[in-house]
């Protein structure tokens, strides 16, 4: 029987009555209602419209879907039990190809990934697939009970994660799975890294991705919190300690803009404001940790965590919430669907636009933010076509508060006290095609490896390195890996 | 060490407690990693519990034996108010650390360590150190009055101390730049180590530029995490930024922008205020809870 107590038939419809459904939207809470509130956006589907949504999907003899997926969930496979009413089929193969399906259902840019990819999108819009994602792994936290547990052989060999971000947590949950003994360290006091402290709660609940952290706790993995490598313990202590490491320490430092006024009061990193705000819960007025609460907020940047403080400017009252991007709209690296979310709760784009200053009043606070137009130019490196700036086009955007977003680079706290890890020029960790380092036993992912990208990739990472490491620890090297090489797709934000 | 049976995971109960001054409180707390490890200069970030803000401390000395460290507090905002509440037997739920760079410490000569109120914390394991390397230490240290001077027989142990107090009721009368002055002109000072509110490390920095004497100050910046990932901490040091939490939190006195410093210093001070306000009215549960306590025999 399923959930609603319908019972679970196979599809019987026909291609053509497929094609002639259209595609579900996801229900969300109401723009100016949303705009002051922290609650999630999204809504989720019911289970008939996730039915509905999932005769949609043609089942592809070529599954595209699945080599556009970072981490290759079997896509057909979780939908078509879903649409035959099997939501706990369903759930027990996603999970058996994502350790964090709640997470990525809500923050995977699907429309460049397995959506991107999908068959239906040549003709008209493609299978909401991150929207049944949630659906089935929401399902799942809710029955985690009724879920098949399966407790593996304990392999006597123990692994240490560096990090409790999305690529640490995949790994995890991979080597646990396998029967090894994890042991994930972590900087700060709750595990989730940038789950926790970067993506706000109105995107990712912390309940939702706290339950998947204990998901993971419970299948065996243990968490040290307060625990920072390079200073609490040093890598060499951790290789001493254990038979293989997976660092995915993330790429913690903001970078700033390097303008003058940048040490204003008022001006702040994103990290610093969304990890007061979420990790601290500063969105909260109870709370010991205080934020700004900005009432005309620039935010300069155009990715995801751009989007994530301009929207989160607004909930906390500012009236007038900017993003101020150098780039114009179609270079936007952040997931459509935010910027989509952002623009409808009032946020202004000042795109081609690019700071020089940031002005001061005579406390000591910003007052504004000195600015210049730009213009599209000849492609760059990276492909995008090169902002160059208008000359005479200076303009000020009064504000009290400029929150920066424009990347992070490597944190060099670890990295600096093991002077064996090999290093790229940016001091991002260099791996071969397998996520090993220099260091025997020692393996990398996430952005330490790849540079600010996306929670996907870094969980694409965390996937293949539990592989390797598995392969390691069994003596079966090189490893024979089912997870598909994904691009290192280009989330800089220059 | 094992895996996963970290000595400092989970709670960090306190051990003991004493008042040093009428707002500096000395808490020791259990905490095996990091009294092992640390180094002078270095900090941890507590955590209080649920709901409470993430603040750096100074450790201001470590019993590697009773695997211990000693923070030394004061009590200035909710935060800091709420963890000198603490007694012997109740717990801090997170301590993570040691962080920040250690202090850079000259091995011969003559070192003056000046403390300045609750800095006199920060310098203490700053002297102890010097002393065992076997330098010469004179430690200034100054408050207010007899009753706001801190730490005078600990750093006794490691040097000569000379005490000021601003109305002349302890020590010299006067500052702890007026009795630096003295030493400078005397001639003979290898290195200062300078901690206190910024004026007062200002104002040294200042003192010994012309005599070329180095001079380190640590700076108590506004930070998150403590590894370099918020950027909140960051300090003007030679015209280029840096933050206070991994580069620092000591730098040199003759390169740091004071000015910048003190003024980001004072960006959440309305919210202090408004935070000690809340707690206020939160008082009258608080003694209840206080008097269930006493009832129940807990030792302060």
């Amino acid at each position: 029987m399923t959930d609603d107590g319908t019972p679970m038939t196979a599809s019987q419809l026909t291609k053509k009555e497929r094609m002639a459904i259209l595609r579900h939207d996801m229900l969300e809470q109401d723009p100016e209602i949303r705009a002051h509130n922290f609650d999630e956006v999204n809504l989720g589907y019911a289970l008939d419209i996730a039915r509905q949504e999932a005769e949609r999907c043609l089942q592809c003899p070529k599954e595209y879907c699945i080599e556009g997926c970072p981490v290759a969930v079997n896509i057909p496979r979780f939908i078509s039990y879903l649409r035959d009413g099997d939501v706990h089929a369903a759930a027990e193969s996603l999970l058996g190809d994502n350790a964090l399906p709640c997470v990525t259902g809500r923050v995977c840019p699907q429309e460049t990934q397995c959506e991107q990819v999908c068959l239906r999108a040549k003709t008209g819009r493609p299978v909401a697939i991150g929207y049944l994602e949630r659906f089935v792994a929401d399902w799942a936290q809710a029955h985690n009970g009724e879920l098949a547990h399966a407790t593996p052989r304990a392999t006597q060999k123990k692994v240490a994660i560096v990090g409790s971000g999305p690529a640490g947590l995949t790994a995890a949950g991979e080597l646990a799975r396998r029967g090894h003994a994890v042991t994930v360290y972590e900087a700060f006091h709750a595990a989730g890294g940038v789950l926790l402290y970067g993506i706000p709660e109105f995107r990712l609940p912390k309940s939702v991705v706290q339950r998947e952290v204990d998901r993971l706790v419970a299948a065996g993995v243990t968490i040290e919190p307060n625990a920072i490598i390079g200073k609490t313990y040093t890598l060499a202590e951790l290789r001493e300690s254990f038979d293989a490491i997976f660092v995915a320490v993330g790429a913690g430092l903001p970078v700033f803009m390097n303008v003058p006024g940048e040490n204003l009061k008022g001006v702040l990193s994103a990290n610093e404001y969304l990890t007061r705000v979420n990790l601290m819960g500063a969105w909260n007025p109870d709370s010991d940790t205080p934020v700004l609460h900005g009432q005309r907020v620039v935010v300069v940047g155009g990715g995801n965590v751009a989007m994530d403080s301009v929207r989160t400017a607004r909930r906390l009252g500012a009236a007038e919430a900017r993003i101020c991007y150098r780039r114009s709209r179609d270079e936007l690296p952040a997931r459509a669907e935010e910027v989509h979310h952002a623009e409808q709760e009032g946020v202004i784009f000042d795109l081609l636009v690019a700071p020089l200053e940031v002005l001061g009043d005579e406390r000591g606070w910003v007052r504004g933010l000195r600015c210049q137009r730009m213009e599209l130019g000849e492609p760059d490196e990276s492909g995008r076509r090169r902002p160059v700036p208008i000359e005479g086009s200076e303009f000020v955007i009064d504000c009290d508060m400029v929150v920066v977003a424009i990347g992070t680079r490597a944190n060099p706290v670890l990295t600096s006290t093991a002077p064996d890890l090999r290093l790229n020029k940016w001091g991002y960790i260099e791996t071969d095609e397998f996520g090993l380092t220099s260091l025997p036993g020692v393996f990398a992912g996430g952005d330490i490896v790849r540079g600010a990208a996306t929670v996907i990739l870094a969980m694409g990472d965390g996937k293949r390195a539990a592989a390797s490491i598995d392969a390691w620890l069994t003596g079966e090297w090189p490893p024979a890996s089912d997870v598909p090489e994904v691009a290192v797709a280009s989330a800089a934000e220059a | 060490m094992a895996p996963s049976t970290c000595d400092d995971l989970g709670m960090h109960p306190i051990v003991a407690r004493d008042q040093l001054s009428p707002n500096v409180t000395r808490l020791v707390l259990e905490a095996p990693r990091i009294a092992r490890i640390r180094r002078p200069g270095q900090f941890v970030i507590v955590r209080k519990g649920p709901g409470a803000e993430r603040i750096p401390l100074t450790i201001a000395d470590a019993d590697r034996e009773a695997g211990t460290v000693t923070l030394i507090i004061q009590a200035v905002g909710k935060s800091t108010m709420d963890l000198v509440e603490l007694v012997p037997g109740e717990t801090i739920q997170d301590v993570a650390g040691p962080l920040g760079r250690p202090t850079d410490l000259i091995d011969a000569g003559h070192a003056v360590c000046v403390g300045g109120g609750v800095g006199t914390a920060v310098i203490l394991p700053i002297a102890q150190e010097l002393g065992r390397r076997g330098v010469e230490v004179t430690s200034v240290i100054g408050g207010r009055s007899r009753e706001w001077v801190i730490l005078e027989d600990e750093l006794r142990a490691a040097g000569q101390v000379v005490t000021c107090t601003d109305d002349g009721s302890y020590g010299r009368p006067g500052f702890v730049t007026e009795a630096l002055a003295d030493l400078l002109v005397g001639g003979g000072v290898d290195a200062i180590y300078a901690v206190g509110p910024v004026p007062m490390m200002r104002a040294i920095s200042e003192q010994s530029r012309p005599y070329g004497v180095h001079t380190f100050v640590s700076l108590n910046a506004i930070m998150v995490d403590g590894t370099g990932m918020c950027g909140g901490c960051r300090v003007s040091i030679g015209g280029e930024t840096k933050y206070a939490c991994v580069d620092g939190p000591e730098f040199d006195g003759h390169a740091v922008d004071f000015a910048v410093l003190a003024d980001r210093l004072t960006t959440y001070r309305p919210f202090e205020a408004a935070a000690i306000e809340r707690r206020e009215a939160c008082k009258v549960p608080r003694l209840a809870h206080e008097a269930n306590r006493e009832a129940a025999g807990a030792v302060r």
